[in-house]
């Protein structure tokens, strides 16, 4: 029973990384072109002029964006070590993850038109929050 | 399941896209091509540890974790509910669009707009994903963000429950 259940779960582990190794290969080849293609004072340009400015700007393409939480992980990393500040790279990871702009007819159909929009909105507004936050108390820490 | 596969293939051509880019970039300048290979190359053998360790965590989740208990533990009173609903978040596993339905199904029980809200907000915190998040960017940058996007999760959960009152 014990056994029957493990290997029902490692099937579906399994299985779930299986279909994301396209992606994560797809995300790491893209990643790796970075570097090479833009240098890094491109993104210091971009970024880098103020904490709030560069919450919003990282949570804004943070909630455009979709997919796996490791996809965000992987190119918030390659984007900080190319430059990129930690306020706009938090703000990013965090709107990935909170933000569903894609699924938002869905969750819209499912839960609620006014919930779905109130959820994403405020969603959006505690990405910059939670990158202040963060960012302020690793200062101090 | 017509989306599933819609969004395998699209995933395929993401990847069939990206090798083209590199087929012309070794087309157009062979020593860039090279650079970004080396760099990938590199970052694979960084990372394949950590997919094995991710890989664990899963079987570990997948195992314990399943809708019939989250729906249990949603039941509890006062604070006990917001530590459920915050660990149900966090322990969920699989795709979002499969818990829409038991959302719905909460909802319809009573169980508060802002309730559903934390618990969709920490789903956001994968404990099985946190070994790479540690190595992009180490266990105190991951303990701290994780501390503030839970008590982030618990503000918004009570804005909406103040916002959006289930009618009753």
């Amino acid at each position: 029973m014990i056994i029957d259940k493990l290997k029902k779960s490692a099937i579906k582990a399994f299985k779930s990384l299986y279909k994301m190794l396209p992606l994560i290969l797809g995300i790491l080849l893209l990643v790796s072109l970075i570097p090479v293609l833009i240098p890094k004072s491109f993104y210091v340009r971009f970024f880098q002029k103020n904490p709030i400015l560069d919450s919003v700007i990282g949570s804004i393409i943070g909630s455009i964006s979709a997919g796996s939480p490791i996809t965000s992980y992987i190119l918030g990393g390659e984007f900080l070590k190319d430059g990129v500040s930690l306020f706009a790279v938090t703000a990013f990871i965090v709107a990935w993850v909170t933000v569903g702009i894609i699924q938002l007819p869905a969750e819209s159909l499912i839960l609620g038109k006014k919930f779905a929009i109130i959820r994403n909105a405020t969603s959006f507004l505690f990405a910059i929050i939670i990158a202040l936050i963060t960012v302020f108390l690793l200062n101090v820490m | 399941m017509k989306n599933r596969s819609k969004k395998t293939r699209g995933i395929l051509y993401f990847l069939v896209a990206v090798i083209l880019v590199y087929i012309i970039l070794a087309f157009i300048n062979f020593n860039l091509f090279l650079s970004s290979l080396k760099f990938f190359c590199n970052l694979i053998i960084q990372i394949v540890p950590i997919l094995i360790l991710v890989f664990i965590l899963m079987v570990i989740a997948n195992y314990f974790i399943t809708p019939k208990f989250i729906t249990k533990h949603f039941r509890e009173p006062g604070i006990k509910k917001w530590i459920f609903i915050i660990i149900g978040g966090i322990l969920s596993t699989g795709p979002i669009f499969m818990w829409y339905p038991l959302l719905a199904e909460l909802k319809e029980k009573g169980i508060g707009y802002g309730y559903l809200a934390t618990f969709l907000y920490n789903r956001a915190i994968k404990i099985p994903l946190l070994p790479v998040a540690i190595f992009y960017f180490g266990l105190k940058y991951v303990i701290v963000l994780t501390i503030v996007m839970i008590f982030v999760s618990i503000i918004q959960g009570i804005i909406i429950n103040r916002i959006l009152p289930l009618d009753r």
